[in-house]
């Protein structure tokens, strides 16, 4: 089973990054081809505490994978929880992000290229954060209700779409706020 | 033992005298392998009856100039439809149908590795077939009157912009196989880690029959260029629904990235449904000539060599867009670099039964006409890979004949190929040779009366796409061959779907190994029962049932 889970997650890692390659292409390409305003450079703030909160919580899940190893249920429940709250918090920086450049600057995805692209590519991977935090949802009840204990090499499994997803966004970071500001 | 004994006594009880409504049930609920298997592919061909039917009505509207035998927008339509159906709803259904059915058994194991993702893929593809062929009926819905798409296959923008597209017919082209891809990316998934993780006691990745191989090298490619076409949907989905811009040419976007996107995914596309057709043909042919097959490293590597040169080639599609002569060199010749691998496998073939004692089964005569036809079609690609000669004859009659000769005459007869030569392990009983032979005759001569001709009108200047044309281009009598073919054809699948029929009541029984084949699957029973093996072979060579049969001249000494 869990070398069928490992190869399948594998799998979908790599049709995922596929999905989100033509995302980052497309915003690539069309860098500076907005034919009015807000631009990016008017508009964008740097999500550095995003970035940071996201980006921290692949180290507490990897933190509660290990506790898991050494059989402390609990104290990866604890764990995995920190981790939920990381990635609670990233995506409320995203809505926050969202609605000052919605309410504050009018930019939404029909407003130009800029917006059509930044949406759809931030979008993306804030959809993939959200079925992230519900498999980790899951995970943390499995943990303090100490069925996980059994399912190790599953939440094993279920971690490495986490990092998947922190991966991806280091290149919407760097897509985005560094290379197309 | 008792479960093994219970499932084989309820075996003997199926079929025989149980409500219809339980084995429904039974069908609807399963997760097996080879039942999803069968339901791929039967829903395959029954898309393929009705993609059939479009283009009958197609080839009526163009028998002669000036016909009106469907009104020009219906015409729009039926070629949209007949191209999306054979693509998505006949070639990929039956390859990973075939698949489905046949990698757990050629590699030993019991089922695929997640048979539930396998049943959710059916069944998502299935909705996504119905929903594309609802929209005959439902069209733009509460919106209007009933309209299927008409944007052709590849749906190329700004034509699929609301603008240019109002109403839901070209929603429901995109969503139908928006959520159909979702199905294939499950089912290629489940392959990559099935063949990876559960092949049996010593079926090494060198001994796997080709057909596996195939089944492996399409999946891994399906992962990497299906999801592509997913996203051009998803932001043509958000074009259309959410006012984005990634296709709006008045907003400064560019239309040819949707072209670059979709064929990214559409050229791949055609090498995930002409590899296992290749695995077919591998399989048959050592078979019927009896001899092993030749070169069997080399067919393995070409396989991998088409993927991976495949992904590098989809702008040839693109020579009339005005890339510049940089990018146009180079896809030309990448395209041309395909045509290396590809005539390795020929040679395999031919080596195979160079020296055989060949018998002409009807699965042998649809794999030899397979091997002309794939040839013809093959030079005619490499005659289109060069961009000068593209720049004359894109979007004419001659590439449709080109890729009709890829997937009908090639793909579709290695089909018809693996039906008439699986079809005893699946149902337990022979097909007729004496219809298959009237199938294959009747076929074979009508097909290429109908696409043999239709270089010439293509050749002459006849674009594609056109619902008719003037009366003083000389194109009238070459369409009227070509339409001529078309009876022939028809009466050959009705004598296919009457040989299946008859035989599935009265056919010869089978037995496990009615061929004297070498591959896992006839080492079980026809049909294989749920588990598939009482007991799973050993394996030692890349034939293990010849080792079986012959335990005093084992084929491993000579790998």
């Amino acid at each position: 089973m869990n070398e069928r889970g490992r190869v399948g997650m594998i799998g979908l890692i790599v049709a995922e990054t596929s999905l989100f390659a033509v995302f980052v292409v497309a915003y690539l390409f069309y860098i500076g081809k907005s034919l009015n305003g807000p631009y990016p450079k008017d508009v964008l703030e740097l999500p550095i505490f995003n970035t940071v909160c996201l980006l921290s919580s692949s180290i507490t899940i990897a933190v509660a994978l290990r506790a898991l190893r050494t059989g402390a249920a609990r104290r990866a429940g604890v764990w995995l929880l920190l981790t939920i709250v990381l990635g609670a918090v990233f995506l409320a920086g995203t809505a926050r992000e969202w609605y000052r450049l919605i309410v504050g600057h009018g930019l939404t995805i029909g407003t130009n290229l800029f917006g059509t692209t930044f949406y759809s590519l931030v979008g993306l991977h804030a959809s993939h954060v959200i079925v992230g935090l519900a498999i980790l949802i899951l995970l943390c009840v499995f943990a303090f209700s100490g069925t996980l204990r059994e399912h190790l090499e599953r939440a094993e499994i279920a971690s490495w779409y986490w990092h998947f997803v922190d991966g991806v966004w280091i290149v919407v970071f760097t897509v985005v706020y560094l290379v197309g500001r | 033992m008792s479960v093994l004994a219970d499932t084989m006594a309820s075996r003997r009880g199926a079929g025989a005298h149980r409500p219809l409504l339980a084995v429904l049930h039974e069908w609807v609920v399963t997760v097996d392998h080879k039942r999803l298997g069968v339901m791929y592919v039967v829903s395959g061909l029954v898309f393929l009856v009705v993609a059939g039917l479009e283009a009958s009505a197609m080839r009526l509207q163009l028998a002669w100039s000036g016909l009106h035998v469907v009104p020009p927008g219906t015409f729009n339509q039926l070629f949209t439809m007949h191209g999306t159906t054979m693509v998505f709803l006949v070639g990929i259904p039956i390859v990973f149908g075939f698949g489905n059915y046949l990698v757990p058994l050629m590699i030993g194991a019991r089922d695929l590795a997640f048979p539930r993702l396998n049943a959710f893929g059916f069944w998502i593809f299935l909705f996504g077939g119905l929903l594309l062929h609802f929209s005959f009926l439902g069209g733009e819905g509460l919106y209007g009157g009933g309209a299927a798409p008409a944007i052709g296959w590849f749906a190329y923008a700004p034509l699929t912009e609301r603008a240019f597209t109002p109403g839901n017919a070209t929603d429901y082209w995109n969503l139908a196989l928006l959520v159909a891809g979702v199905g294939t990316i499950a089912t290629a998934v489940n392959m990559v880690t099935t063949i990876a993780t559960m092949r049996g006691p010593g079926m090494t990745l060198g001994r796997m029959p080709i057909f596996v191989w195939e089944i492996l090298t399409i999946s891994a490619l399906t992962l990497i260029i299906l999801p592509p076409l997913t996203a051009a949907q998803i932001m043509l989905l958000l074009d259309r629904f959410l006012g984005a811009h990634f296709f709006d040419t008045q907003a400064g976007a560019s239309a040819v990235m949707w072209q670059h996107f979709f064929w990214f995914f559409g050229h791949p596309e055609v090498y995930i449904l002409m590899l296992p057709g290749f695995g077919f043909a591998s399989e048959i042919i050592p078979v019927f000539s009896r001899k092993v097959l030749f070169g069997y490293p080399m067919l393995v590597a070409a396989s991998a060599g088409i993927g991976l040169v495949g992904m590098g080639t989809w702008a040839h599609h693109m020579f009339v867009v005005g890339m510049g002569s940089t990018l146009n060199a180079a896809f030309a010749a990448s395209t041309m670099l395909v045509a290396v691998p590809t005539g390795v496998k020929i040679f395999n073939w031919l080596g195979t039964m160079y020296g055989g004692k060949i018998r002409f089964g009807t699965p042998m005569l649809f794999c030899c006409a397979f091997l002309f036809q794939f040839l013809c079609a093959g030079l005619t690609g490499i005659m289109l890979s060069v961009a000068p000669f593209d720049w004359q004859l894109s979007d004419s009659y001659f590439v449709v004949a080109h890729f009709h000769f890829m997937l009908v005459g090639a793909l579709v007869f290695t089909i018809f190929a693996a039906i008439y030569y699986w079809f005893p392990k699946v149902t337990g009983r022979m097909l007729s040779e004496r219809l298959g032979r009237w199938h294959f005759w009747l076929f074979v001569i009508g097909f290429n009366i109908t696409f043999l001709t239709m270089h010439v009108p293509g050749m002459l200047g006849m674009p594609r796409r056109i619902y008719t044309y003037p009366a003083d281009r000389g194109w009238e009598i070459w369409n009227l061959v070509v339409t001529l073919g078309l009876p022939l054809q028809i009466v050959g699948i009705l004598i296919f779907v009457i040989n299946i029929v008859i035989s599935l009541r009265r056919g010869a029984p089978a037995g496990d190994d009615p061929w004297d084949a070498w591959t896992l699957e006839w080492a079980t029973t026809s049909p294989p029962p749920a588990y598939n093996f009482d007991v799973v072979p050993v394996v030692s060579s890349r034939r293990p049932l010849w080792d079986l049969k012959h335990p005093d001249d084992p084929d491993g000494p000579h790998e």
